[in-house]
C-alpha cells in the first residue's frame, strides 16, 4: 500500500456546491480542499447553515458537486454506497422492521452476495445472522433485537443506527450530528461507546457536529467551517491528545482546554454572527 | 365525502358496547365511593362501579338520533296518508322479508340475501380488478416524475366523470349487463386507488430513501422493504374510499342493468309500487356500507405503524 493512499484516503479537491433556488443559484460551499487519512477521526464543526451536512452528503455521494471532485480510496465518489455508511441525525430506522431486521437489511446487501471488487464470496444466512448479532452486541442492544424502533428510547435508536452502519464494515463511517437529538447524559455515554468502538474497529470517521466538547474529545482533526453562504474551510486543528481518552481526566488537561479554547475562539469570536431567522 | 357520512354513526356504534370510555373520572369517583361504603355495607354494594351516567352519555345521543329519524318518518307517513308506509308497517314487512332471505322463485324474484350477495360479488370483482390495476399504476405514477406528468392530466380529466356515464361503453364492449356493472365499479374504484397510492409513494420520507441509497438496495428490496410498508396506510385509505364509492355506484348501476342485485331489487319494488321494501332496501344498503367501512378502518389501523402516523 503506497503512503499516498493512507494519508489521502478521502481526498476532496476544489469542491463547490451550488443549489438552484427560486431566487437564483445559491452557493453553499466553495473551494473545499480536504484530505482524511485512513483511520482518522475528523469532525466538521461550524454554525448551523454553514454547509457541514452538505459536505457530508457529498462524501456520502447522496449529492454530486457542481465543481471539483471527491476521491475515496483513489476512486471517484460517483454515488452512495455501503462502503461509506451514514449514521443519520434522526436515526432513520424503518419503523416496520425490528432492530435486528434493520441491521440485517444492510448486512444482507453487503455480505449476502459475492463482492466483485474484493473477491469475497457470498456468505451463508447463518453468517449474516451472526454478523447482525455481533453488531447488536457491539452497541449493547442484544436484548432489544426483536423490538421495533417505536418501542425503544431515542438513545437506543441512535445506537441501532450506528450498529447498522458498522455492521456493513464500511471504509468510512459518516455521521451527521448523530447525538444532536439526545440529552446530555445519553450523549456522553454514546460518545464514550463510540470512542471504544472506533478504537476497536480502527474505522475512518467523518462526523458533523456543533458541540465543541464532542469535537475535541472524539477527533484527531477538527475542520472548522466559515459561515455560509459560500462557506469554506476556515481552519483545520489537529488534536494531538493521547488515546484512549477519558472525559473526566481530560476536563483538567491543559492541552484539552487549549484545543477547546481554539475552537470556541474560531466559532464565537471570528465567525460569530447573528442568525436572522433563528 | 364517504368517510364524513359514515364517520359519526361509526364512532357511536363502535363505542356503544364499551361503557364509559370518556368519563373515567366520574367512574373512579363512583368506584371510590363504593369502596368507602362497601366496608360497612353488604358485599352487593361493592358492585355498583357500573357508570350509569357514562352509559347514558354514550347510548342516549344515538338513540335520540334514531328516534328523531323515526319520528319524522312517521310524521311524513301520516301527512302523506300512508303513501309513504309508517315505521311499524315497514318493520312488520322487514320481519317477513328477513324470515326467508334466501328463496328463489325464478330469476326476477329472489330473496334479499341473494340480492345483497350478488351486489357484493360485483363490487368485489370490479374492485379487485381496480386494485390489481390501480395500485401498481399508483406506484409507478408516484415513483417516476415522467409518468406522473403523463397521467395526471388524464386522471384529472376522467375522475370527475360519473361512473354511470361509462355504463353504455361497458354494455357496448362487453355485451352483457353483469360485466358492464363490474366495469362501472372498476372505473369508479380505480381513481382513489391510483391517487392515494401515488401520493403515498411521493410522501415516503426522504430519510428512508437515503437509507435505501446508502445501503444500495435493489429496486425490489426498495419496493418491498421501504416503499410498500410506508405507502400501505395511504393505500388503505384509497381502498376505503374506493369501496365506499363502489357501494354507492353499484345500486345505481344495477337499477339500469337489471338482473339480481340490491339496486335492481329497489327498482323492481318501485315498479311493483312496494314502497315498504324500498325503505327496507335503503336501510340494508346503509348497514352493509357501514360494515364495509368499519372492517376497512380496522384493517388500516392494524397496518399503520406508530412512526408513520406522526
Amino acid at each position: 500500500m503506497n503512503p499516498n493512499q493512507t494519508s489521502k484516503f478521502i481526498d476532496i479537491v476544489g469542491v463547490e456546491q451550488t443549489f438552484k433556488t427560486k431566487k437564483g443559484p445559491f452557493c453553499a460551499l466553495q473551494g473545499i480542499h480536504l484530505t482524511v487519512a485512513k483511520g482518522e477521526f475528523v469532525a466538521l464543526i461550524g454554525h448551523s447553515g454553514c454547509g457541514k451536512s452538505t459536505l457530508l452528503n457529498l462524501i456520502a455521494g447522496l449529492t454530486t458537486p457542481t465543481q471539483g471532485h471527491l476521491l475515496c480510496d483513489n476512486r471517484e465518489i460517483a454515488g452512495p454506497g455501503p462502503d461509506r455508511a451514514v449514521v443519520f441525525q434522526n436515526h432513520s430506522l424503518l419503523p416496520w422492521l425490528t432492530c435486528f431486521e434493520n441491521i440485517y437489511l444492510g448486512v444482507e446487501r453487503v455480505f449476502g452476495a459475492a463482492n466483485k471488487s474484493t473477491g469475497a464470496p457470498s456468505e451463508s444466512k447463518a453468517q449474516l445472522i451472526q454478523r447482525t448479532d455481533a453488531a447488536l452486541a457491539l452497541v449493547g442492544l442484544t436484548p432489544a433485537a426483536q423490538k421495533r424502533p417505536g418501542e425503544i428510547s431515542g438513545g437506543m435508536k441512535q445506537r441501532v443506527g450506528i450498529a447498522r452502519a458498522l455492521a456493513m464494515e464500511p471504509k468510512v463511517l459518516l455521521m451527521d450530528e448523530p447525538f444532536g437529538a439526545l440529552d446530555a447524559l445519553t450523549r456522553a455515554k454514546l460518545q464514550d461507546e463510540l470512542l471504544e468502538i472506533v478504537a476497536k474497529t480502527k474505522a475512518t470517521v467523518v462526523m458533523v457536529t456543533h458541540d465543541v466538547d464532542e469535537a475535541v474529545l472524539l477527533s484527531d482533526k477538527i475542520v472548522m467551517m466559515t459561515n455560509g453562504p459560500s462557506a469554506t474551510i476556515g481552519e483545520v486543528l489537529s488534536v494531538k491528545l493521547a488515546r484512549p481518552r477519558n472525559r473526566v481526566e481530560l476536563a483538567e488537561d491543559r492541552h484539552y482546554v487549549q484545543y477547546r479554547k481554539a475552537v470556541i475562539d474560531f466559532l464565537y469570536t471570528r465567525q460569530s454572527h447573528v442568525e436572522k431567522a433563528a | 365525502m364517504v368517510s364524513a357520512v359514515f364517520h359519526s354513526p361509526l364512532e357511536a356504534s363502535g363505542a356503544a358496547p364499551v361503557v364509559s370510555t370518556t368519563p373515567s373520572k366520574t367512574m373512579n369517583k363512583v368506584a371510590a365511593h363504593a369502596e368507602f361504603t362497601g366496608a360497612t355495607a353488604s358485599k352487593s354494594l361493592q358492585k355498583p362501579a357500573f357508570d350509569w351516567r357514562g352509559f347514558w352519555l354514550v347510548v342516549l345521543p344515538p338513540l335520540l338520533g334514531f328516534g328523531l329519524l323515526v319520528g319524522i318518518w312517521a310524521l311524513v307517513s301520516i301527512s302523506t296518508a300512508s303513501s309513504i308506509p309508517s315505521p311499524t308497517d315497514t318493520y312488520q314487512q322487514a320481519l317477513v322479508i328477513f324470515s326467508d332471505p334466501f328463496y328463489r322463485n325464478g330469476p326476477n324474484d329472489q330473496g334479499v340475501g341473494w340480492n345483497i350477495l350478488m351486489s357484493l360479488q360485483r363490487v368485489a370483482v370490479g374492485f379487485g380488478l381496480a386494485a390489481a390495476v390501480g395500485i401498481p399504476v399508483g406506484f409507478a405514477v408516484g415513483r417516476f416524475e415522467f409518468l406522473s406528468r403523463m397521467f395526471n392530466p388524464l386522471i384529472s380529466l376522467l375522475r370527475p366523470v360519473s361512473p354511470l356515464a361509462w355504463l353504455p361503453i361497458g354494455l357496448l364492449v362487453f355485451k352483457g349487463a353483469d360485466p358492464a356493472a363490474i366495469w362501472t365499479i372498476f372505473i369508479c374504484s380505480i381513481w382513489p386507488m391510483i391517487i392515494n397510492t401515488a401520493v403515498g409513494v411521493q410522501r415516503v420520507p426522504q430519510d428512508y430513501m437515503n437509507v435505501a441509497r446508502v445501503l444500495n438496495l435493489s429496486e425490489w428490496k426498495i419496493v418491498t422493504k421501504i416503499l410498500f410498508p410506508s405507502v400501505l396506510p395511504y393505500m388503505l385509505t384509497g381502498v376505503r374510499l374506493a369501496v365506499g364509492t363502489a357501494w354507492l355506484v353499484i345500486v345505481a348501476a344495477e337499477m339500469l342493468t337489471g338482473g339480481v342485485g340490491i339496486g335492481f331489487w329497489v327498482w323492481d319494488e318501485w315498479n311493483n309500487l312496494n314502497v315498504k321494501n324500498i325503505i327496507i332496501a335503503i336501510f340494508v344498503i346503509g348497514i352493509v356500507g357501514l360494515i364495509l367501512e368499519y372492517a376497512l378502518i380496522k384493517v388500516a389501523t392494524a397496518f399503520t405503524f406508530e412512526e408513520v402516523k406522526s
